[in-house]
């Protein structure tokens, strides 16, 4: 499998890395210092084509595969991995599940506003004793005449509050097992719905994490995704692009922390000469820029088998854990590297080494991922013995 | 309005030079290239000029380089231009100013055109000349290092802006003109995603010399890089210290009349 960017995939990754050095810099402390979501550089990302990358023309999309995605991720995780979540999200599980399991009109009615970026695409799945455990989403859907009834809340959901399409994933009928989710598309003027508490989190600060309420919240039937019954498939089935953009986005956060690590450790003095003179030090770069390197590898492998419509669920799973460890380790790494001013907001390694952290959780933790890995190795070793 | 642009790739600003072996040029191995970085204000300028002029106006850029110029090439496309002449030829290698501008005017000769827009130099040699060639050679005005460019209503001329010592000097000029652009003048736009999905489609005209009616490389003789040499290595600093400074300046005076000879 080639590796190989293309010159299209160049020109692509060009234009995210300038964007991303030029606008999304300007504003990037600022907007993590104070929690602020930055809606005008989604604007210009919207203008640019990238709320649209993988969708195609007839819905205002652009074509693009899932490795253009990851190179835009990467670069914009660069800068600002807050940044990136919103349009990982939207890409990768809004825009996609509608496009692969919704109606014609459902396509119509929502794909052009946002792959245009005038509906920002959420996705609402977790809730307090439902994430890892999909099958256990309570959230209740009671069909009324042309409409569903949901009443429940959902948790942790990143940019809710800046929402203009929210898919979620509901209970339909408690009684039936596998087939007793639904997938909705929600928007936020429906009567019943309201933000609930909004999260002060770690890291990740220009992206809001928050609280979604439902309260008699009136859904069209029409605005159901697939057919009743089909949200357990659509939630397991769109799992492998969101993981790819969580590991896109590992890169770019180790590969910020490598840079930095290697610019300060050329300047600073110790002992009569540059600490990156030490082995110590020599021996952290080595590893980490050797980590990357495999990474990237596992990435990009990862979304050229999703393009070419291969399974390649345990790829994207081996890519996402390892992206995901490695980028805290580099963190991790870096931070040392820049000793006891590393760990003041002075320098930029302290808000990747904040980031970071939620890389091994949100999407699938490493915990689930190994789940996954280890469950598909077995598969194929039955196979074999099988065979 | 028809509107040329003039691109150069160039090895990007950040990529570390190094001088081959032979000193025939630099290593290219493991150097990324880019469209030079005044070309963008030149294309950008183009587009603007094609967007308020409309109708069938259109932006055709011209490129003298290798084989792999096209992704430069293809990144103008993307940002908006409507097609490209590429001239490539093997036997082509590091060619001066007046080589370059020779074959360039034969190529743009064969286009129509109303305005030329190009970068006020390149920024790997530096030498800032093919346009002031270009502009005898076709026998139109040039404007130099414009950070302004205002077309008139009926747009026959132009009123082109240049930053001088202590302030601007504006200059009229009929069209066509060519004029080299500077830092300032615009913010060039990125190479937008349905730009560089429509970019695929868009023509690359390529030309070789025989195709441009040239039988051997031109101008040849007129310049001749004859060695490239590494930068100089830098000797080192000094710090002449001293409680007062004007013992510091006494001393400094005394090191370099006694050790570097200088004064």
């Amino acid at each position: 499998m080639c590796i190989e960017l293309t010159e299209e995939e160049r020109m692509i990754q060009k234009t995210a890395r300038d964007f991303a050095r030029k606008d999304i810099a300007a504003v990037v402390e600022e907007s993590n210092r104070n929690g602020v979501f930055q809606d005008d550089i989604y604007r210009k990302l919207s203008e640019l084509g990238f709320m649209g990358m993988t969708m195609p023309e007839e819905y205002g999309g652009v074509g693009f595969g899932n490795l253009c995605l990851v190179l835009a991720l990467e670069e914009i995780s660069r800068v600002c991995p807050s940044t990136a979540i919103a349009v990982s999200v939207h890409n990768s599980l809004t825009n996609h599940i509608i496009f692969r399991w919704g109606s014609g009109d459902l396509k119509k009615k929502y794909l052009p506003r946002m792959t245009s970026g005038e509906a920002i695409g959420v996705y609402a799945l977790t809730e307090p004793n439902a994430g890892s455990d999909v099958a256990a989403v309570r959230m209740s859907a009671v069909r009324d005449g042309n409409e569903y009834v949901l009443n429940g809340s959902k948790i942790l959901i990143s940019t809710g509050d800046k929402a203009g399409v929210i898919i979620v994933i509901a209970c339909t009928d408690p009684e039936k097992r596998t087939r007793h989710l639904t997938a909705f598309a929600v928007e936020p003027d429906f009567p019943g719905f309201s933000i609930g508490k909004i999260e002060h989190k770690m890291g990740m600060k220009a992206s809001t994490t928050v609280e979604l309420v439902f309260e008699d919240c009136r859904v069209p039937a029409s605005n159901v995704i697939g057919k009743e019954g089909r949200g357990m498939q659509i939630a397991l089935g769109s799992l492998d692009g969101g993981r790819i953009g969580i590991a896109a986005q590992s890169l770019g956060i180790a590969q910020t922390a490598l840079d930095e690590a290697v610019l300060f450790a050329r300047e600073r003095q110790q002992f009569g000469k540059r600490i990156v003179d030490f082995q110590a030090t020599r021996w952290k770069i080595a590893d980490m820029a050797t980590n990357i390197e495999a990474a990237r590898l596992l990435v990009y492998r990862a979304a050229r088998l999703r393009d070419a419509g291969r399974a390649c669920s345990k790829e994207v799973s081996m890519a996402k854990l390892f992206a995901s460890r490695i980028a805290n380790e580099a963190v991790y790494d870096a931070l040392q590297i820049h000793g006891g001013v590393g760990y003041t907001e002075e320098f930029k390694i302290e808000r990747f080494f904040r980031d970071a952290r939620v890389l091994e959780i949100y999407e699938g933790t490493s915990e689930i991922q190994r789940i996954v890995i280890s469950k598909k190795i077995l598969e194929e070793y039955e196979q074999m013995y099988l065979a | 309005m028809k509107i040329i642009v003039l691109l150069k790739r160039v090895p990007d600003s950040e990529a570390k030079i190094l001088i081959n072996k032979e000193g025939t040029g630099i290593r290219e191995d493991g150097v990324k290239f880019v469209i030079n970085t005044y070309d963008e204000y030149a294309i950008e300028e183009g587009l603007l000029m094609k967007e308020k002029v409309g109708g069938d106006s259109k932006v055709t850029v011209v490129c003298m380089g290798p084989d792999e110029a096209t992704e430069a090439i293809r990144t103008a496309l993307a940002m908006g231009a409507d097609d490209a002449v590429h001239i490539a030829d093997d036997s082509l290698s590091n060619p001066g100013p007046f080589t370059t501008a020779t074959i360039m005017a034969k190529a743009i000769g064969d286009e129509e055109f109303d305005i030329i827009f190009c970068g006020k130099q390149a920024i790997d040699d530096d030498m800032a000349q093919v346009h002031c060639i270009l502009a005898e050679m076709l026998d139109i005005p040039q404007v130099s290092v414009a950070i302004a460019f205002e077309l008139s209503d009926d747009t026959t001329k132009a009123t082109v802006s240049r930053r001088i010592e202590g302030g601007d000097e504006k200059i009229d000029t009929s069209l066509p003109v060519i004029v080299s652009c500077d830092k300032g003048l615009n913010d060039p736009r990125y190479a937008s995603l349905p730009g560089i999905m429509k970019a695929k489609k868009k023509e690359i005209r390529k030309k070789s010399l025989a195709d441009l009616g040239f039988s051997e490389i031109p101008g040849g003789g007129r310049s001749r890089i004859l060695k490239w040499l590494p930068l100089p290595k830098g000797g080192e600093c000094r710090m002449v210290e001293a409680e007062e400074t004007p013992d510091a300046v006494r001393e400094l005076v005394r090191l370099l009349r006694e050790e570097a000879k200088v004064i």
